[in-house]
């Protein structure tokens, strides 16, 4: 099986659509002549012709409408957002908006869009190339919301969000993009949104996460190996539908439970998933539910020592991992 | 420009005053090469150069009251920054991300923060974002009955966002002490002109808000110096808004991060730097016979030794500790 990146994964998955379905386009900021500027869409100018590669007006508002409204008249846009941090002018259109349309027209209306966008710190990025996004979208029921950490997974859940009928926010981080590689079948395949995967299997305790630190935690699993604490690390891929059968079922297997998140932690994905174990597999526990996610400032700052401090790494897991061992 | 009232003024520019912005010019000039090496020495992680935008800033802001006036900028407003009083060691301490930064402790990317004292605010690099943000500051002046005047700087891009077409809504209907200072350099990132708006100028459509709009040759710094002037004594008169569209050139690739030859032909770039804004102010200050080959070169030497010294300042300087990490998160 070829190796690829997350990156060359998710261009792939773009490109192998767009082939085969012509209702489907992809619209942002430079990603024409410029291919995106992390070269996601590089090469799908001269394929497919300006009509199908847009290169937009510096206007996320109306990126998210007009993509809502294509996408309500019979398209299947792909929407780039150039970094998750300029997304919230989306808000509007995407929660406001495309969340309620098959719902307010009793079915009658549907939203097939994706809207893309790389997420995530780690790479110097400072408070506006490094926020994560997907609470926020994951909130409003009528979208779905993804965030893959490796190749194979980015290709399957993109092309499957390319597919769905339902508005999807697909949040890439973007370290991920040249640093993670991994093997991609040639075959055609799709992933299931909504399906968590086991990265790792283990008996004494489970992370629960995604994204970026789904390497980090399998990094700390490995760690932890050596000190004999056998680390399961169920990898959420879709934060919204979350897995909620998969959860219950590594609680039920480990009893201990630590969730890692980029996120800010509070309000986050993992108050959502502790909130599931605790309604639903609560006489699985044998010690509190952890979480371990973004500290209480409102974005990643720049200087090295600042950024990381915010950011979650492998020591820092590590160091959450032997304590909830030990209870 | 179809709906564009070209620049008429006859205010007389001095001519020690030419020769300090020209020294100015050099200096930012000289400071954004270094800080566009030390990215390239891995000492910088990101970079926006104002190379080929200087004329505008500078000339704008030598309009204004200095520490009085506010200035809304954008990441590309070294020459802003720079006028306004922040030092070059100050700077550079930015984009090496070093303690005594003083716009936002090293927390933003350089330039970024605010200095309230200069009264300069870079609050975000969220495009357009400060545009309405200005709106409001000249909002306060007007309810306060302040004879202060905004300005806020933004480039042609930023021109497309719905919240710089909202802002300049408002601040026609009230009459505000605001200019809009638009550095069109032709492209946001890879998307030309064309692609980002089909009328032919950023300035025809003040019209369509109810104030003047005047496109003018922003390497010109003349020009830019008379128009703003102008526009200043409209804003603090209380006769509202100026759009001022400054045409000006971008010389690097859009930030570090990006390879402009992509989509830009090196050709474009070549023909872009016979009207440099520098070599514009010299020929000119050379044949006003304010400069000659001496004094140049006296000016240029002083700018290196003053880069020099502020990179050596700004590399040997810690980095912040992180014991303030959690503070101004919320009023103490
Ligand atoms: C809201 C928003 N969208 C996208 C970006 C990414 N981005 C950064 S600069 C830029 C182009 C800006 O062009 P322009 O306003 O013309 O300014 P210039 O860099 O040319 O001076 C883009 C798209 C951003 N920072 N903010
Ligand atoms: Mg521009």
């Amino acid at each position: 099986m070829p190796v690829i990146t997350v990156l060359e994964a998710i261009r792939d998955a773009m490109r192998e659509e767009m082939r085969k379905d012509e209702r489907v386009f992809v619209m942002g900021e430079d990603i024409g002549a410029r291919g995106g500027v992390f070269l996601a869409t590089d090469g799908f100018l001269s394929e497919f012709g300006e009509e199908r590669v847009i290169d937009t007006p510096l206007a996320e508002s109306s990126i998210a409408g007009i993509a809502l409204g294509s996408a309500m008249s019979g398209l299947r846009p792909i929407a780039e957002i150039e970094f998750a941090d300029f997304i919230w002018p989306t808000i509007n259109q995407i929660v406001g908006e495309a969340s309620k349309v098959r719902y307010g027209t009793e079915g009658k209306l549907q939203a097939p869009m994706v809207l893309r966008a790389p997420q995530g710190g780690g790479v110097r990025g400072a408070l506006y190339h490094s926020q994560s996004v997907e609470a926020l979208f994951a909130h409003t029921p009528g979208l779905k919301v993804v965030t893959p950490s490796t190749p194979y997974d980015a290709k399957g859940l993109l092309k499957a969000s390319i597919r769905d009928d339902d508005p999807v926010i697909f949040l890439e981080h973007k370290r991920t993009y040249r640093l993670v590689k991994g093997e991609v079948p040639e075959e055609e395949y799709t992933i299931p949104i909504g399906k968590a995967d086991i990265k790792k299997s283990g008996d004494d305790l489970s992370i629960i996460t995604y994204g970026l630190m789904v390497h980090h935690c399998l990094e700390a699993a490995q760690l932890a190996a050596s000190k004999n604490i056998s680390v399961e690390v169920l990898d959420l891929r879709t934060v919204r539908p979350l897995d909620v059968e998969s959860i219950i079922g590594t609680v039920e297997k480990t009893g201990k439970v630590l969730i890692v998140y980029e996120d800010n932690q509070a309000l986050g994905i993992g108050s959502e998933v502790s909130a599931l174990i605790s309604e639903h597999a609560f006489e699985y526990l044998d010690a509190p539910v952890v979480r371990l996610g973004g500290p209480e400032v409102p974005a990643m700052p720049f200087s090295p020592p600042l950024e990381n401090m915010f950011m979650i790494d492998t020591e820092k897991i590590s160091t959450a991992i032997n304590k909830l061992a030990e209870y | 420009m179809a709906n564009s009232t070209k620049a008429q003024s006859n205010r007389e520019i001095q001519n020690d005053q030419l020769l300090d912005m020209y020294k100015e010019m050099v200096l930012c000039r000289t400071l954004d090469e270094r800080i566009w090496m030390l990215n390239r020495q891995g000492k910088a992680a990101i970079v926006a150069s104002s190379q080929g935008h200087e004329a505008g800033q500078i000339g704008s802001v030598a309009a204004l009251r200095k520490g009085y006036d506010q200035c809304y900028i954008y990441y590309r407003d070294l020459a802003v920054l720079l006028t306004l009083g922040l030092t070059p060691a100050e700077i550079i301490k930015g984009f090496v991300a070093k303690e005594g930064e003083p716009l936002s402790g090293a927390r933003q990317f350089p330039t970024h923060g605010a200095h309230p004292e200069y009264g300069v605010i870079n609050l975000s690099n969220v495009i357009a974002t400060h545009i309405p943000q200005a709106v409001g500051a000249a909002l306060t002046a007007k309810m306060k009955k302040e004879d202060r005047v905004i300005v806020a700087y933004f480039g042609d891009g930023a021109s497309s966002a719905g919240d710089c077409h909202e802002a300049m809504n408002f601040a026609a209907i009230h009459k505000l002490p605001i200019i809009f200072f638009c550095e069109n350099n032709g492209y946001a990132i890879s998307v030309p002109l064309s692609k980002q708006m089909a009328v032919d100028s950023v300035a025809s459509r003040a019209e369509g808000y109810g104030m003047p709009g005047i496109e003018i040759d922003g390497c010109d710094i003349v020009t830019v110096y008379e128009t703003t002037v102008e526009a200043v004594s409209r804003a603090r008169a209380g006769l509202g808004p100026t759009l001022i569209e400054a045409n000006v050139e971008r010389y690097l690739p859009h930030t570090s991060d990006d390879d402009d030859s992509i989509y830009r032909p090196a050709e474009e770039i070549e023909e872009a730097k016979k009207r440099d804004p520098l070599q514009l102010l010299s020929k000119q200050l050379f044949e006003l016979n304010i400069l000659d080959e001496k004094e140049d070169q006296a000016i240029r030497e002083n700018a290196k030794t003053i880069v020099n010294m502020a990179t050596e300042e700004a590399e040997n300087a810690p980095y912040p500790e992180t014991t303030d990490f959690h503070k101004h998160v919320y009023s103490e």
